[in-house]
């Protein structure tokens, strides 16, 4: 493939951000759904 | 090899504390997984099967993750402009609408910056330069940064419905602020056309495949968006409820200080 | 009292409060002076001054327009006058259009004088070809700045307001008002390149820019009133 680096770079580059964005949201609802009863939760 | 900290082993409760249940549902389950799918195909789709283009050749398989990306913030920003109009015209000034106007535009923000980074790679293949001073990327250069003042905004500090209220009339003010940004650019820019470099649009004629792995893009990232806000969301949600809590407990505090002392008095 | 009334009244206390405290004479000018000079050396090419000064006095302007909103709203959040105006039932309205006339006359001023300065230090000169010599240059200078200027002062008074009494306002301003004048910088720039005759412009070019502030005036004006009530309303 011509200009490989670029093409994968930029893929790289957005499933990096997609994975680290998703990642990090799932974390922080982990440790906040430590602190709060179920009860609370209205998804559930 | 594991060793047991004798200490440790003391300290740990007798009971296990209540498994507690994360912002994941049945909901959010099914939409990752079809995120991830659709993820999958658009990597198989974008460079594997589509063919390489006449004029952009092989860099037009960055536009299968960019036009996805804009396209993502762009609705980010939408929902943060009609839920932040939501929150102030409804009566009940729900903070569900301003959670759903913040965490959209958190993501927006996210993705306008992918978009920035893997356009102007784009750019330099196809166009020969990183940047080029045109109406659509100089818009989107500051959109980037009102959104970012719109979340320094949110963490101002006060109460929820303080942040709410001001954060949605910023929000409605990006609406007047952003059509006259681009209206002004396109007038700055259409006066003197440099046509140095070629002048090649992504969405020009485009045959069916490379129509489809686009499609699947688009797909896979309104997934994402979706799945992403239900988190969030629920995340905020839960934030707010701490702080609340920690007022809560902060007030219960003080009026237990001021009967002691009244106790002492007497 | 009517809204217009009670906003001359803010304006006037405003601009006496300045004219005693001296500020905007003794820091804000001397400021923006400094940033010209400092351009020239920023600049240090033959002939690029002259052609890019439209647009480092409105670089200057919107600095200075910075520096101006913080101060007029610390002389507010200092002792809680905002706060004291609002329970006194002054409309937020005439509060928004008082402070942003008062920073719109100062404004004026400055410009007026960075004008001199490109002048001086740029060797700028209004344009005057053309059968009616240089009148209709002076008229376009007249009206973007008086355009330009309203745009500005709306900009600044409703982020000023917004971010008025809280830690980091002073680095929040900037990042809320530079995207949102935007368009300010852009046409009153164009507009001044046409009534200056910078790189060939003439001063027929220089209208369509002065409607684009007026509207981007009007719209930040009616938009900047009806939303300063709920923004400082806490």
């Amino acid at each position: 493939m011509e200009d490989a680096g670029f093409i994968l770079g930029s893929y790289f580059l957005t499933f990096a951000t997609v994975g680290l964005f998703a990642w990090r949201t799932l974390r922080s609802g982990r440790k906040l759904a430590d602190q709060i009863p179920d009860d609370d939760k209205y998804w559930l | 090899m594991t060793t047991i900290d004798p200490a440790r082993t003391e300290l740990q409760p007798s009971e296990p504390p209540p498994q507690r249940r994360s912002t994941g549902t049945r909901a959010t389950r099914l939409v990752g997984i079809g995120c991830i799918t659709a993820m999958g195909w658009l990597v198989a789709f974008g460079l594997g099967f589509s063919p390489a283009d006449r004029d952009q050749k092989e860099s037009v398989r960055i536009l299968y993750v960019h036009v996805p990306t804009i396209w993502l913030a762009y609705l980010a920003f939408v929902v943060t402009a009609v839920s932040s109009g939501l929150y102030l015209l409804t009566k009940k000034q729900s903070l569900g609408w301003d959670r759903v106007a913040g965490a959209s535009a958190e993501i927006g923000v996210a993705f306008v910056a992918v978009t920035l980074a893997v356009g102007s790679l784009w750019g330099r293949l196809t166009w020969g330069v990183f940047w080029q001073w045109d109406a659509r990327l100089t818009t989107t250069a500051l959109l980037f940064v009102t959104y970012i003042g719109y979340l320094a905004v949110r963490r101002l500090g006060g109460s929820h419905q303080q942040r709410a209220k001001r954060s949605a009339v910023l929000g409605m003010i990006a609406v007047i602020e952003i059509p006259l940004v681009h209206f002004s650019v396109k007038m700055w820019r259409s006066l003197h056309q440099e046509a140095t470099v070629a002048n090649l649009d992504g969405d020009t004629k485009m045959d069916g495949i490379m129509l489809f792995s686009l499609f699947v893009g688009v797909i896979a990232f309104t997934f994402l968006y979706v799945w992403l806000m239900l988190h969030r969301t629920r995340a905020m949600a839960m934030e707010d409820m701490l702080e609340d809590r920690g007022l809560d407990d902060a007030l219960i505090a003080r009026r237990a200080e001021a009967a002691n002392q009244q106790n002492g008095a007497h | 009292m009517s809204t217009w009334k009670v906003a001359c009244l803010i304006a006037v206390k405003d601009l006496r409060v300045e004219r005693r405290s001296k500020i905007v004479t003794n820091q804000v000018l001397p400021f923006a002076g400094i940033t010209m000079v400092s351009f020239a050396f920023a600049l240090d090419k033959q002939n690029v001054l002259d052609t890019v000064a439209p647009g480092l006095i409105w670089l200057a302007t919107t600095f200075s327009l910075l520096i101006l909103v913080q101060r007029s709203f610390s002389i507010e959040t200092d002792d809680g006058a905002l706060d004291a105006m609002r329970v006194a039932g002054i409309d937020a309205r005439a509060i928004f259009l008082g402070k942003a006339m008062a920073l719109a006359v100062q404004l004026l001023v400055l410009e007026i004088l960075l004008l001199f300065a490109a002048v001086v230090f740029y060797g700028e000169s209004i344009q005057s070809s053309g059968a009616q010599g240089p009148v209709l240059a002076v008229v376009l200078l007249v009206t973007t700045l008086v355009s330009a200027t309203c745009g500005l002062a709306a900009v600044g008074t409703l982020y000023g307001g917004l971010a008025a009494g809280f830690k980091g306002s002073e680095t929040l301003l900037p990042l809320l008002t530079l995207p949102a004048v935007a368009p300010v910088l852009i046409g009153a720039t164009k507009a001044v390149e046409s009534a200056v005759g910078t790189a060939g412009a003439v001063v027929s070019e220089g209208w369509q820019w002065v409607g684009l502030l007026a509207v981007f005036a009007v719209a930040f004006g009616i938009g900047g009133a009806l939303a300063f009530g709920p923004l400082i309303d806490e």
